[in-house]
């Protein structure tokens, strides 16, 4: 007799939140990525539907990183010094679907760009490229306050995907996103509670919480991965129960991780092994969209990815 | 845990003066304000009171209908006016009640089976109230049986144990408990269970301390489902909490808020 497998059916479903948005929608993007929409956990396609691939954003900054190791730097080469250089590389090259802008250059370390200049660099990169844009911060929350909402009403109509607001410093980017038609990073530190609880907050503002993703901060491999992986596990199950204050799709910053571990600079290729293993391990707890740096780590993490879905 | 609303209920006078004067307002109105509380089903019946049962409660029906289509527990001793309320319904329905008399059970259990309707059963019968545990069980046993045998699925089954009212059975409070916990281990699939809560708190006077207070021992004990008030904020707060400490949802600081959320 045939072995029957058990198939479990939920009755949550994470939501749709679609990154960009063409012409007819308002916006100037040449095409949209959709992430989220699964009704089941990862890659089982016999439980339910799993309409959308984890989808890779390569991570792009507005000043020159200062501290990317050799091997990461290297392989963007001059193109690091000119950020519009290096978004068209990262669109053209290696044919990214979306980019991720984080503002460094605002940090009051690293530039103190004021909130015109981050605007100004939103709306040039805009023009630049025409993939869908993630917007970043550049972790000083005073600082973030000021720029954000200045390249959120930039972007207008774009359908970005900005943040992050965390627990003690949402409302003013909520507002911002709110008034101008983009989704929302709500970013907690490892910790499911606080996850819920500002996914509450920020719909309690009233952007609803299909207009949220969830960055539940995740560790490296070797630096607590398998911290964040049950946490997001846990969270994906609350959600597919039923919780709807958690099901939202899952943003993480797997390069900026990765490339902080001392073994990804240890020795050749091991910073690419690195952060494909962080990335495609986050993926089997749930990631709906991962946020990548070297383009030999994204190419493998996509061709993973292809190869999963294969047979869906 | 799944909550029924109690309030539709001929015995109270507002229902009771609405289903005379044919006000289907006044129910909407109270269907919906248990709805917006957090009620999953409405319970409704037409109260001993009533003169016309079969016409009065497929109107009630009729009514609640029109505004939601969340499960309606049709509330009757009489199976012919089950039956009638069973005609009326568009939505879900749970049948409220049967005991574990024969007769009763081999006319409800069909009726359940013909409208693919839920089931409650009361362990009682003619011979009247259990005394004890081992009673209870042996009634639920009855049920059960009987409705493996006429195949009725059991996961549809809610069994409840009668709750007594504290001032009157104090020593059997325990027993009551205990029951829900071995009501789930009778077959596989287990039966679901339930109590009708209010009437734990009858004719003391602090009956909404009581009523949460015993919702919460039951819940540890493994409770499925509730009949009861759910405009009562404190008792559903307690509900949610006790829930919560049973780690069935996920704690944030605005815990009872996202529960209301879903």
């Amino acid at each position: 007799m045939a072995t029957q497998l058990v198939l479990e059916k939920w009755p949550g479903l994470i939501s749709t939140v679609t990154l960009g948005a063409k012409k007819e929608e308002g916006g100037s993007r040449a095409a949209t990525v959709k992430i989220g929409g699964e009704n089941t956990l990862p890659i089982l396609f016999n439980e339910g539907s799993i309409p959308n691939k984890p989808a890779i954003a390569f991570e792009v900054w507005d000043v020159p990183p200062e501290d990317w190791p050799e091997e990461l730097a290297g392989a963007y080469g001059k193109v690091l010094s000119d950020p519009f250089a290096w978004a068209d590389k990262c669109v053209n090259e290696y044919k990214a679907q979306t980019l991720c802008v984080r503002m460094q250059g605002a940090h009051p370390d690293f530039g103190d760009k004021g909130a015109q200049e981050a605007a100004k660099f939103v709306s040039a990169l805009l023009k630049k490229v025409n993939v869908p844009l993630v917007i970043t911060g550049c972790g000083d929350d005073a600082k973030d306050n000021l720029i954000l909402p200045a390249c959120s009403e930039a972007a207008k109509g774009e359908r970005c995907l900005i943040g992050s607001a965390v627990q003690d410093n949402y409302k003013t980017l909520v507002a911002s996103v709110l008034a101008d038609g983009h989704s929302i990073i709500a970013e907690s530190p490892i910790d499911i509670n606080i996850a819920k609880q500002l996914n509450i907050l920020i719909s309690d503002m009233g952007l609803g919480l299909e207009r949220i993703v969830i960055n539940p901060t995740i560790g490296a491999l070797g630096y607590g991965l398998e911290y964040a992986y049950s946490i997001m596990e846990r969270a994906r199950l609350a959600a597919l129960s039923g919780d709807k204050t958690l099901a939202s799709p899952f943003i993480c910053f797997a390069g900026q991780e990765a490339w902080r571990a001392k073994e990804a600079k240890a020795v050749p290729e091991q910073g690419i092994i690195w952060e494909v293993i962080t990335a495609t391990s986050l993926i089997q707890s749930g990631a709906d969209l991962l946020v990548m740096r070297h383009p030999a780590a994204a190419e493998k993490t996509a061709k993973y990815i292809d190869a999963l879905f294969m047979n869906k | 845990m799944f909550i029924i609303g109690e309030l539709i209920n001929g015995m109270y006078a507002n229902i009771g003066s609405a289903i005379k004067e044919r006000n289907k307002s006044e129910i909407q109105k109270c269907a919906l304000a248990q709805l917006e509380s957090g009620a999953d089903a409405l319970d409704v019946n037409c109260g001993p009171a009533s003169r016309q049962p079969l016409v009065d409660l497929p109107w009630l029906v009729e009514a609640i209908q029109e505004i939601t289509d969340k499960p309606l527990c049709l509330d009757s001793s009489k199976p012919a006016v089950i039956a009638e309320g069973l005609k009326a319904a568009k939505n879900k329905t749970i049948i409220n009640s049967t005991t574990a008399d024969p007769e009763k059970l081999d006319t409800i259990i069909p009726l359940a089976k013909q409208y693919h309707s839920k089931l409650i059963g009361i362990t009682i019968s003619a011979k009247g109230i259990p005394q004890n545990k081992d009673q209870r069980l042996e009634l639920a046993a009855t049920i059960v049986a009987t409705c493996s045998e006429k195949e009725f699925p059991i996961e549809d089954l809610y069994l409840d144990p009668i709750v007594l009212p504290v001032n009157v059975a104090q020593a059997q409070m325990k027993d009551i408990l205990e029951s829900i916990h071995e009501f789930r281990i009778i077959s596989d699939p287990a039966p679901k269970t339930i109590v009708g809560l209010s009437n734990v708190s009858q004719g003391t006077n602090v009956r909404s301390l009581i009523n949460r207070t015993f919702l919460t021992m039951a819940i540890a004990y493994g409770l499925d489902s509730a009949i009861l008030d759910p405009k009562d904020k404190e008792l559903m707060d307690a509900l949610i909490t006790a829930e919560l400490i049973l780690n069935k949802n996920i704690y944030c600081d605005s815990y009872l808020e996202a529960y209301r959320k879903k």
